[in-house]
């Protein structure tokens, strides 16, 4: 499909997330890296977009200025109309599993960013997060009683317990095995569908972002630029043994420039 | 090895050992070096006079007042230089310079200012065991993985709740090594202190007893017990690391 229908189809969503000219240079003099050159992109309320690209190019980085834990060297970050000058509880950045608090149960976990709220509201949220994820009957284990699997729900109940605008997620499903991979996409993409939460998600694998995302950017090797941008206009549940499918992902491929064969 | 063989093996040592040591005693005919036998009846002299459970006792009140303090001052300073890079570089040097004296070379200081009693000799524990505590603590605190870090942030935590929720926990597996080892040399140190400054307790009866009448069998008693209360103490801290809220940091899992 042309880049003028993905222009389309955003601008009928509202914007929620707009990036301009974003430039990111780690370290000084002859040692600097630059990572992130001209990033431009745009994602609309209640959109999933993934991040695509090679390992090293660049997707955390871009990944931690949006959520407002790296400062850019130029450009900006705006959500809702607001620069990002921060991280803020309405954006949660979902880590690989290594961000669960191995000193809390699942429980504590999942509660963790509702200390605002009275118990009762608490104890509500926590019971429908827990069910959610399929995690009932763990409340009161800790991360290390738990499988890899179980830890990633976890993490993605805590985030949206709080009821975010926006998830961040990067490589969320990188350490799991593939068919806990291929339960947790489906997961995530039933619990997308009904809470519409806009997500931004940052994955190398190329058929993980064919699988769950409205768009697939595809980046470049560093610096990375935003090399090229694939609406998947597929509807959900995704037949991935379809023409259509295998035709984008063919694209990307060619996009990314790999052969066919191994 | 099977598991009752694992069980065993220490007792059979222990036996063994006690078994040599005797053996060697008998054979030399040594009039200097007493045997786990004499050493026995020792203990039970010091039972019999009532003074076995106060030595053990006053041992462990004056480790316990010096360590605890060691705690309440080293802990909340490691928590507040491990989290703030320039308030360590500042107080860094006199730390790193202050850690390597022996609290034993701080007798003649704590004779003057506390006087020959109780005082000093908390003083030279609380002095042993507060830089391992500072230095665990701070470097428990910089060695958090950042993402524990950043989630906490992410859900804004007000600072106070971020150090209490996050950052306090996610150092405690290291904290607690710190703690374990401090409690250990604060143990070492109360028998050296009790040598020079006090009228009681487990380095006192050592001193004492070769002072009022060379009584061997009394000092290796003493030895003795010092051994086993500190494992008691070892046993006691590494129980608290079994604990389920930091179980976490002791495992590879
Ligand atoms: N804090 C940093 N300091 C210096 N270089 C960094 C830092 N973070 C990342 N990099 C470098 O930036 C590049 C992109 O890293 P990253 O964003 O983690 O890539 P990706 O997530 O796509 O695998 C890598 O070459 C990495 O070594
Ligand atoms: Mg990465």
């Amino acid at each position: 499909m042309s880049n003028q229908a993905v222009q389309a189809r955003t601008t009928a969503l509202e914007t929620r997330l707009r990036v301009a000219n974003l430039n990111v240079t780690f370290g000084e003099g002859e040692k600097a890296v630059n990572v992130l050159q001209n990033i431009t992109l745009e994602v609309g309320a209640g959109e999933f977009v993934c991040l695509l690209g090679p390992s090293g190019c660049g997707k955390s980085t871009l990944l931690n200025v949006l959520g407002g834990f790296l400062k850019p060297d130029s450009g900006e970050v705006v959500i809702d109309g607001k620069p990002v000058l921060g991280p803020d509880p309405r954006r949660i950045f979902v880590f690989q599993e290594r961000g669960v608090f191995p000193w809390m149960t699942v429980e504590g976990n999942i509660g963790f960013g509702l200390f605002r709220l009275t118990k009762e509201e608490q104890a509500r949220r926590i019971f429908y997060y827990v069910n959610l994820v399929g995690l009932s009957g763990f409340e009161k284990a800790y991360p290390h009683e738990l499988s890899g699997g179980m830890k990633q729900r976890v993490e993605v109940a805590r985030a949206l317990a709080v009821n975010p605008d926006v998830l961040f997620l990067d490589e969320p499903f990188g350490a799991l095995d593939s068919i806990t991979r291929l339960i947790m996409r489906r997961e995530l993409l039933r619990i997308w569908q009904k809470e519409r939460k806009t997500v931004l998600f940052v994955t190398h694998d190329i058929d993980e972002s064919i699988q769950l995302a409205d768009r697939v950017l595809v980046m470049s090797t560093r610096p990375a630029t935003i090399q090229r941008v694939v609406d998947i206009d597929i509807d959900h549940p995704r037949d991935i043994s379809s023409r259509h499918y295998l035709d984008l992902r063919d694209q990307i491929f060619e996009q990314i420039g790999l052969a066919h064969k191994v | 090895m099977k598991r009752w063989q694992s069980r065993i093996s220490p007792f059979l040592t222990a036996v063994l050992l006690l078994a040599a040591w005797h053996a060697a005693v008998v054979w030399t005919h040594t009039r200097i070096f007493p045997g786990p036998v004499q050493v026995l009846a020792g203990l039970k002299d010091l039972a019999g006079r009532d003074l076995l459970a106060g030595y053990v006792r006053d041992s462990l009140l004056r480790v316990s007042a010096g360590y605890l303090a060691a705690v309440a001052l080293g802990l909340p300073l490691g928590l507040m230089l491990g989290g703030s890079p320039t308030a360590a570089a500042a107080l860094n040097p006199p730390i790193q310079i202050m850690r390597p004296i022996s609290p034993l070379a701080w007798i003649p200081l704590a004779i003057i200012w506390f006087g020959v009693g109780s005082g000093a000799a908390v003083f030279l524990i609380f002095l042993a065991s507060v830089f391992p505590i500072i230095v665990a603590t701070i470097d428990a605190v910089r060695s958090i993985p950042p993402v524990f870090r950043n989630a906490g942030q992410n859900f804004g935590l007000p600072s106070a709740m971020l150090l209490r929720k996050v950052i306090f926990p996610a150092a405690l597996p290291q904290i607690l090594v710190g703690l374990r080892i401090a409690l250990g040399i604060a143990w070492l140190v109360v028998v050296a202190a009790e040598m020079i400054a006090v009228d009681s307790g487990l380095g006192y009866l050592i001193i004492d007893s070769r002072n009022a009448g060379q009584r061997y069998d009394l000092v290796v008693a003493g030895m003795l017990l010092i051994g086993i209360v500190g494992v008691i103490l070892d046993s006691i801290m590494r129980r608290i690391e079994t604990l389920k809220s930091v179980r976490w940091g002791f495992c590879n899992d």
